[in-house]
């Protein structure tokens, strides 16, 4: 279950898409990293993701965690966006058959969890099929 | 002149049909069908409400709009199904587009007007100077009791309307609210649905408060329903607002553009103002658009707006409404509308 400050702290990339980019070598880290697994650098600048891309691999969960029920199945994804960064996200309102890997997505803001019947309510990006 | 600068309109792609619905309940679809000349209407996901819709109605009227998000000095949205009692919506809206933390934000609610104050307050305060851009949102997961005459149209939606006084696409030419303490339609704290007045929802509430609205506006204008292009007025269900349009001299073809109950549903706060985004996605320089909405309890609010020459430049930047109403649609069968609208008692984990 996410915390409300665990939740809180990632509202960037989960909001917004940013990532870090290592102003050394250009590398693009999503969520952000300290210290650049390439070239060691410690200075990052702030990028946006484009938020569009396509399914690489995904999984069905048919047994879902209970807070997930009421979107049995759910279909998780690895996409790669359109800049080449891959991400993993659910791949929402679709059915299993219109799955495939090379479909085009864009991602879409969702309620991605709720904490309960009175906890925080968690959002942040899905995949949805560009149709 | 201040008005609208980008706008951007949202709907999910779930549908239920009316027949659907009465054959749950053993009601006479066609009759429905006809006396509320409604079809379908849209269902959110579990996964959506009014934060969520609200974010992409918005992402689309800045990106219409062109401008840095930062620049938006405030962001209102007004709704009856805001996710959270205690705690902004406009807040993880704002968050989401990029706009914190130099910017106020309020939930507004004023049952299917609220989206249309935003749209004021915004105006009032972009005009004022007191903001650069202001954002006013209405959206809405609305609610309507299994069984009710309202599970039939209530629906979901949301738009987004961007004001501010530098690349306008329609000016705020006047406005005029018009209200009185009437009880047609309400829900009670810790209540699921509303509760409504049956017939007297009609003449007293939306009949009296909507015309008042237009004729005040066109009075205080010096215009007539042969001065306008286009006019959209608060849709609860099909004839409501026909009749409103006819009464003031509108014709079909000037209404139906921005009538998209019998396929959208009522999507409360939403109902004008995506009506008037689908109006935007087809106007031509020069036109004018009267819109006027209704929330019960009770009370209208009224705009003119004259569509300017930018209009042309933005309308393909993001999608249109009709098509987000024609296109990519997945039909529900009752079972699974319910479970997506929270109406299956479950137990608590």
């Amino acid at each position: 279950m996410l915390t409300p400050s665990k939740y809180w702290r990632e509202s960037p990339q989960r909001y917004r898409l940013e990532a870090a980019k290592c102003t050394k070598c250009g590398k693009v880290f999503f969520p952000p990293r300290l210290v650049c697994d390439s070239c060691k650098n410690g200075e990052f600048e702030k990028t946006t993701l484009p938020d569009e891309g396509k399914i690489v691999s995904y999984s069905m969960i048919h047994v879902t965690a209970s807070n997930f029920s009421d979107e049995a199945p759910i279909a998780l994804g690895i996409i790669e966006l359109d800049n080449g960064t891959k991400i993993t996200a659910q791949v929402t309102d679709c059915t299993e058959d219109e799955l495939a890997v090379g479909v085009p997505v864009k991602l879409e803001f969702r309620k991605v969890q709720e904490a309960g019947e009175s906890g925080v309510l968690c959002y942040g990006y899905k995949a949805v099929l560009k149709r | 002149m201040e008005g609208i600068v980008g706008y951007g309109a949202y709907i999910p792609r779930n549908r239920i049909k009316v027949e659907e619905i009465a054959k749950v309940w053993g009601a006479d679809a066609p009759s429905y069908k006809k006396g509320l000349m409604l079809e379908e209407k849209s269902v959110p996901s579990p996964d959506q409400d009014v934060i969520t819709m609200s974010v992409e109605a918005g992402r689309y009227a800045v990106k219409r709009a062109g401008v840095d998000p930062k620049e938006i000095g405030a962001i209102y949205i007004g709704s009856e199904s805001h996710p959270y009692a205690v705690k902004p919506s406009g807040t993880v809206v704002a968050e989401a587009l990029g706009a914190t933390p130099d910017i106020h934000c309020a939930d507004y609610e004023f049952a299917c007007k609220a989206g249309s104050e935003g749209m004021f307050v915004c105006f009032g305060l972009v005009r004022a100077g007191l903001i650069k851009y202001g954002m006013g949102i209405g959206a809405d997961t609305s609610q309507g009791a299994p069984g009710d005459a309202l599970e039939y149209s209530a629906s979901a939606g949301a738009a987004a309307f961007l004001f501010g006084n530098d690349g306008v696409i329609a000016t705020v030419d006047a406005t005029h609210s018009y209200m009185t303490d009437t009880p047609d339609f309400w829900r009670r704290e810790y209540q699921n649905y509303p509760r409504h007045g049956g017939r007297f929802t009609g003449e007293p509430a939306y009949f009296k408060h909507t015309l008042g609205a237009a004729r005040a506006i066109l009075e205080k204008t010096g215009l007539t329903a042969k001065d306008f292009r286009w006019a959209t007025f608060h849709q609860p269900n099909g004839k409501f607002p026909l009749r409103a349009g006819k009464i003031l001299g509108f014709d079909k073809e000037q209404l139906e553009q921005g009538w998209l109950v019998p396929r959208l549903g009522n999507t409360y706060s939403g109902a004008s103002p995506i009506g008037l985004t689908a109006i935007l996605d087809v106007a031509e320089p020069g036109e004018r658009i009267l819109m006027v909405s209704y929330g019960s309890g009770a009370g209208s609010d009224a705009f003119v707006f004259t569509v300017t020459e930018r209009i042309k430049e933005v309308q393909d930047l993001a999608p249109k409404t009709r098509d987000q109403l024609d296109n990519n649609k997945r039909y529900l069968e009752y079972g699974e509308y319910a479970k997506f609208r929270g109406k299956i008692r479950k137990i608590e984990e």
